[in-house]
């Protein structure tokens, strides 16, 4: 089956994709899934098109729509850096202000069915809006500045009006969130060694000792329960949320004071969003802050694991540097070396010790190495 | 009303629409038309700390209960006491007794235990009583008489003259569908104190009877199986309102019978089948038992959990907090005169469980 390469690096290269699909005869808006991907879901009340990405791609990378100027959404989530801000440990907002969790890519994005770390928000279409008045990233007070510069930008009002038919007035916070999403839906990418090797047929896509860590990784080591590897298909995630011992062992002690506190003011009224990046603490409660469940305690989403070599540091809190600090964190049963003793006691029923030698975790790494896309090698994440 | 953190609020959440959590606590009053005031407490159970060898326990059963503890003291404002179901022990030593005690330690308010045949069956009780007390006892809160019953005792010549040793006597009993072991029983002499404690109580006075094995009949091979439930129950049934929450099966399971309620508890150690998916013998799980979703077996501590219980007038709530499965509620229902689950009780809303042993 003829594939059509993954190249969303800019509006240009993305039109050009489009220009090849449409040669191709691709029904409507719709390219073919890269090796190892399925369907991107697509919400009916948002449909793709050429018009509305290429608006959605000029929006993400605009630094207006911060308080200084300076942040755009692309900051944080840099093309060249795999859609991360590595080697950032956490994210650095305007006035180079920190928040407490790491930029998640936005590669493949488009297949969770929550967003966020702690799954706060339901769609990408939901999520976009947030940065942008978070005080310590884009900072804004709220979106009016936004709609301001969308409404009498004259390429915005072209784009908008040939995204959505919509002018002035007409266009609003809805339409920008839709045409953000539209655009991360198109920053998708498969075809690595590994789908090559997994769903592919090629033999000698990956080296001998990434198919010792392929083995490892759908047994003793127990990773595919979560970043889960399907018949056809791979997302390395199972959209959920478990506890894996990263930061609230930390804090562990501190939990009820912190729980109870935090249930108080967002009874009271206050924001997860702003909170959970406000209080380094409080962001160690996770999934906990959205949903008030014990069973959610430090609880962090599932990611994918595609292009994790180039995403480093890693976990919510970029706290472990390398991938093979990872693979020893979950070893030692959810446990880094920086941690107290013991280990927190919400932790998930997912994850104990493994048992692993020094050279499974190698063959482990290696065959996580294997998972970066052809457009992603070159990442600047070093 | 305020949203702030009550223990209903907290504890509702994750549990989805349609429970009695949401209104106001002045609201579940009129419903239930009680004077009495409502509380709640915490009830964990079958914790099984399992020593291996010196200072090395179990590490699955450690996390099960260090986790229902560490949960159960976020419940805001405190529970009023705690209760231990019993089966703190897998092999009733003093190590096991010590290590589990010294994490329900870490409990806050008044801890309440009942014995187990896990703790009971090596020194017969002994190490267990120095910890935590007497076997068998009674105390009256908020209106509700409450007795503690050890519910797993067997026949003397069992118990004092098969055995060589404590130890094979213990294994014996940790067996199931062991031909050596043996029923459990109440026994005469704490029937005989049942009866003289509740002549002492006015039949209008809610009752809840706390056992390690059911108060009823539902599996003779695991000892599912109280051998003198109908003598037990014939005490209780002369009382308007009684409840008798067990541990041991390690499962959900409610029943009625007569004027009695019956809850099973969750283990944090280990989920058990039910007992009618062993095709081998039959069993008699109440059909009234809307079963625990299928456990994901990844996920150790799926199909475990605790609970808090409600009581509303005197009657119970069972809100289970079920690690990595949805979260399940069973209430009396005062218009049916049964307990039913607030969410699943209709067949056609059930997720399928576990089918086949």
């Amino acid at each position: 089956m003829a594939r059509i390469p993954n190249v969303q690096k800019s509006v240009g290269s993305t039109l050009l994709a489009l220009q090849l699909a449409a040669l191709l005869g691709v029904c409507g808006w719709a390219t073919a899934e890269p090796l190892g991907l399925p369907k991107v879901p697509v919400p009916a009340d948002n449909p793709q098109s050429p018009e509305k990405v290429a608006l959605g791609d000029k929006l993400f990378h605009d630094a207006r729509f911060s308080i200084d100027g300076t942040v755009s959404c692309a900051t944080c989530h840099n093309d060249k850096k795999a859609f991360t801000d590595s080697p950032l440990r956490v994210s650095e907002g305007h006035h180079k202000l920190t928040g407490t969790r790491n930029a998640p890519t936005v590669v493949n994005a488009a297949y969770y069915t929550s967003q966020f770390w702690d799954g706060r928000s339901p769609s990408l279409e939901d999520q976009s809006q947030h940065p942008m008045v978070n005080p310590v990233e884009m900072g804004l007070p709220d979106h009016e500045p936004v709609l301001k510069i969308v409404r009498e930008d004259p390429a915005y009002v072209d784009g908008f009006k040939k995204a959505f038919g919509k002018s002035g007035r007409d266009v609003t916070m809805d339409e920008v969130k839709k045409a953000i999403a539209s655009f991360e839906r198109t920053v998708i990418s498969g075809d690595s060694p590994f789908d090559k090797w997994y769903f592919g047929g090629d033999r000698n896509a990956i080296s001998d000792q990434a198919k010792r860590g392929f083995d490892l990784y759908v047994g003793q080591a127990r990773c595919v329960s979560c970043h889960v590897i399907e018949q056809t298909q791979a997302l390395f995630t199972d959209n959920r949320f478990h506890n894996i011992g990263v930061g609230i062992n930390r804090i562990q002690d501190d939990v009820p004071r912190l729980a109870a506190a935090f249930l108080k003011a967002k009874a009271a009224g206050a924001s997860v969003d702003k909170t959970v990046l406000a209080d380094p603490k409080v962001s160690e409660l996770g999934r906990f802050a959205v949903t008030d469940s014990f069973d959610e305690i430090g609880a962090f989403k599932t990611t994918t694991l595609r292009n994790i070599a180039m995403t480093a540091p890693y976990m919510h809190d970029g706290s472990l540097k390398t991938l093979k600090d990872v693979v020893k964190h979950y070893n030692e049963g959810g446990k880094s070396p920086a941690d107290p003793w013991p280990v927190n006691p919400y932790l998930s029923g997912g994850i104990r010790p493994l048992d692993l030698k020094d050279q499974q975790i190698d063959d482990l790494v290696a065959f996580l190495e294997t998972l970066t896309s052809p457009a992603y090698v070159a990442a600047q994440t070093k | 009303m305020t949203r702030l953190i009550t223990r209903r609020s907290v504890i509702a959440a994750g549990a989805t629409a349609g429970t009695l959590t949401t209104l106001p606590i002045s609201m579940v009053r009129l419903a239930f038309g009680g004077t009495r005031e409502d509380f709640s407490f915490t009830y964990i159970s079958d914790a099984h700390i399992q020593q291996i060898k010196g200072a090395s326990f179990v590490r699955n059963w450690d996390m099960g209960l260090k986790r229902a503890v560490a949960e159960a003291n976020l419940i805001t404002p405190e529970a009023d006491f705690v209760m231990f179901g019993g089966d703190l022990a897998q092999l009733g030593k003093k190590e096991e007794l010590d290590h589990g005690g010294e994490m329900l330690s870490h409990l806050k308010g008044k801890l309440r235990c009942v014995m187990g045949e896990h703790d009971y069956y090596f020194d017969l009780g002994d190490y267990w009583s120095k910890l935590f007390g007497p076997q068998w006892y009674s105390f009256d809160h908020k209106g509700v008489h409450f007795v503690v019953l050890n519910s797993i005792l067997t026949t003397d010549e069992w118990t004092f003259h098969r055995w060589p040793t404590a130890e094979q006597r213990m294994l014996e009993m940790a067996g199931l569908d062991n031909p050596n072991g043996s029923p459990f029983m109440v026994g005469d002499k704490q029937r005989a104190w049942l009866k003289d404690d509740l002549d002492k109580v006015s039949k209008d006075t809610p009752l809840i009877v706390f056992s390690h094995s059911p108060l009823q009949k539902i599996y003779k091979g695991w000892n599912f199986w109280t051998d003198d439930a109908e003598q037990v129950q014939a005490l209780l049934q002369p009382f308007k309102n009684v409840s008798v929450i067990y541990g041991h099966v390690h499962q959900i399971q409610y029943n009625q019978i007569g004027n009695i309620s019956f809850n099973a508890v969750m283990a944090t150690a280990w989920p058990w089948p039910y007992p009618d998916t062993y095709a081998q013998a039959g069993a008699h799980v109440p059909v009234l038992t809307v079963p625990m979703n299928r456990a994901d077996p990844f996920f150790e501590r799926d199909a475990t959990g605790w609970q808090m219980i409600d009581v509303n007038s005197g009657r119970v709530t069972a809100r289970y907090q079920l690690w990595d499965n949805q979260e399940r509620v069973v209430a009396y229902d005062p218009k049916l005169g049964k307990p039913v689950d607030k969410k699943y009780q209709e067949a056609i809303i059930r997720k399928a469980p576990q089918q086949h042993y």
